[in-house]
């Protein structure tokens, strides 16, 4: 068990012994962490391809269809065929362009989305960039992606891309401050930025303490990375591909790998501060096994998202964040802080909830509060809620007869 | 130190695999460009005018009150790390900061700011 859970690090470190036998100390140390870095990143970038098969699966199975099927067993080798595709695919690089941003901006979307998984933990002792500042420079390096993307839709010069673009701005800005809103509330609870020693305190995972957060994070992370029903920037049925409209064949490859690289960053995100890390629960199986296993439960929660709600207008999408996602976390901040001054966890550095008793004390009065502030959060947005409903009524009734009926009879 | 060296590692990666990435897709696709192909896509009709023209105003007025609640994150940050050894003062400083900035939401949706038109 002890040596599964340490695999990677012995691994790790047996290959560091092996090089200095020839190498000076400067020399190894700079090697490790390149090789780290690429080892990493390309760990990412294959998930992508694993993801694109398993959501086109899931998706596909909740559709009623098979999903991709012909490419070796159950379709398993689809992305890799998908890949060598975009590979001998032409690079058109359109007449009207910007040549130079237009060729800067796929690499720029991909360098942030591989940069997020430098200072999370996937396992016990398993981080690249163990730093204090952790969880700020996951907020800072996560919005940069949203600059290559306007990049992208401007310099190809076309109408589509640039609404695009400038769709994907207006989204990502917006959706950021909700984000970063959340985090503060596990900043208040953990006293700290650095992510080791977020998960280490969480020996109850945050989201049963802080569930309402989870909930707001969830939404808008999903529409942070642009997930389905999210998607307006590249909303397919209405302007083409939205800011990648202009791009083919690799290029093209780069942003959809950034897009979902960027989501399995954010999944990584949401398992490391709020579902407890690495932390196992329940069943003891190795660290990283359990890290993996939450990442992917996230995951499918956007995929079945995906499959499920149908895509928003722009405004309406803008008025959700503003009109509900950022009072509402803005108000979560304040009861968190008022809970976090007369219930601490962490005091100066130091766990000061002991044993189970303390723990199961603590859960009920944060998980009571936060129930009350959702009951709160329904009171005053109950007008809203029961017009959008209205809404959703009158749009279903139209198509289907009997609906209509049914309308008709109340 | 070290673990900023690693960042720069990770940067570094970053940007030469999707580097590398486009130079072997160059090597290995075919290049036969012709004006058509070139031209720009906008489901089959020939484009009109300029691409780069004004803008709807209110990207603008979404990005402006983006800014504000941004620079707000670099006081709060700090101020929720150093919650626990402020006590008190650090409350109640909280709620007037997140009151003044509640205000000035209401305020920018009084104002339809926040309405898309």
């Amino acid at each position: 068990m002890e040596l599964i859970d340490r695999l990677f690090i012995n691994i790790g470190s047996a290959f560091n012994a092996f090089l200095l036998q020839y190498l000076s100390e400067t020399v190894v140390a700079i090697i490790g962490m390149l090789l780290s870095a690429f080892i990493i990143s390309n760990v990412a970038a294959f998930t992508f391809l694993f993801m694109t098969y398993l959501e086109r699966k899931f998706v596909g199975r909740i559709q009623d269809r098979l999903g991709p099927n012909r490419v070796g067993p159950y379709g398993i080798l689809q992305p890799i065929a998908d890949g060598v595709k975009m590979f001998t695919k032409e690079l058109i690089t359109p007449e009207a362009a910007h040549k130079v941003v237009y060729n800067l901006a796929p690499a720029l979307a991909v360098a942030p989305a591989l940069m997020v998984f430098a200072v999370i933990p996937f396992g016990r002792d398993m981080v690249a960039a163990d730093i204090d500042v952790g969880l700020l420079y996951l907020v800072a390096i996560t919005s940069v992606t949203e600059i290559a993307i306007v990049m992208g839709g401007w310099a190809s010069s076309n109408k589509y891309s640039l609404l695009g673009a400038m769709r994907a701005a207006a989204q990502m800005l917006s959706y950021e401050i909700p984000i970063v809103l959340t985090l503060l509330n596990l900043i208040l609870m953990a006293g700290t930025l650095r992510l080791t020693t977020m998960v280490d305190v969480q020996v109850v995972p945050f989201v049963l303490l802080q569930p309402v957060a989870f909930a707001i994070f969830l939404v808008a992370a999903a529409a942070e990375v642009a997930r389905p029903p999210f998607d307006i920037p590249e909303a397919e049925s209405e302007i083409i591909a939205g800011y990648h409209t202009e791009y083919g064949g690799m290029r093209f490859g780069l942003f959809q790998m950034a897009e979902f690289v960027s989501a399995f960053g954010m999944a990584c995100i949401m398992t490391t501060v709020f579902l407890g890390g690495w932390r196992p629960w329940l069943i003891p199986l190795p660290s990283w096994l359990w890290f993996a296993i939450k990442v992917f439960l996230v995951t499918f929660l956007w995929f079945w998202f995906r499959g499920t709600f149908p895509r928003l207008r722009i405004d309406q999408l803008q008025a959700y964040c503003w009109k509900f996602l950022v009072p509402a976390s803005l108000l979560n901040v304040v009861v968190t802080g008022v809970l976090v001054s007369f219930f601490p966890i962490v005091r100066n550095g130091e766990v000061v909830v002991q044993g189970a008793g303390g723990w199961t004390t603590v859960t009920a009065i944060y998980l009571g509060a936060n129930l009350l502030l959702a009951l709160v959060l329904a009171i005053l947005y109950r007008r809203p809620t029961a017009r959008v409903a209205a809404q959703l009524r009158v749009d279903q009734a139209v198509p289907s007869a009997t609906a209509a009926q049914e309308v008709h009879v109340t | 130190m070290q673990a900023y060296a690693v960042i720069g590692a990770f940067l570094i990666i970053g940007v030469a695999l999707p580097i590398a990435t486009i130079v072997l897709a160059t090597l290995v696709s075919p290049r036969r460009p012709n004006a058509i192909k070139d031209d720009t896509y906008e489901c089959g009709l020939e484009t009109v005018g300029e691409t780069w023209v004004q803008f709807k105003v209110q990207y603008y007025i979404y990005a402006l009150i983006f800014v504000v609640f941004d620079i707000e994150v670099v006081f709060l940050y700090p101020w929720a790390v150093a919650y626990n050894q402020l006590g008190l003062f650090a409350l109640v400083e909280g709620l007037i900061f997140a009151g003044i900035l509640i205000a000035g939401l209401l305020y920018a949706w009084r104002k339809d700011a926040l309405s898309w038109f």
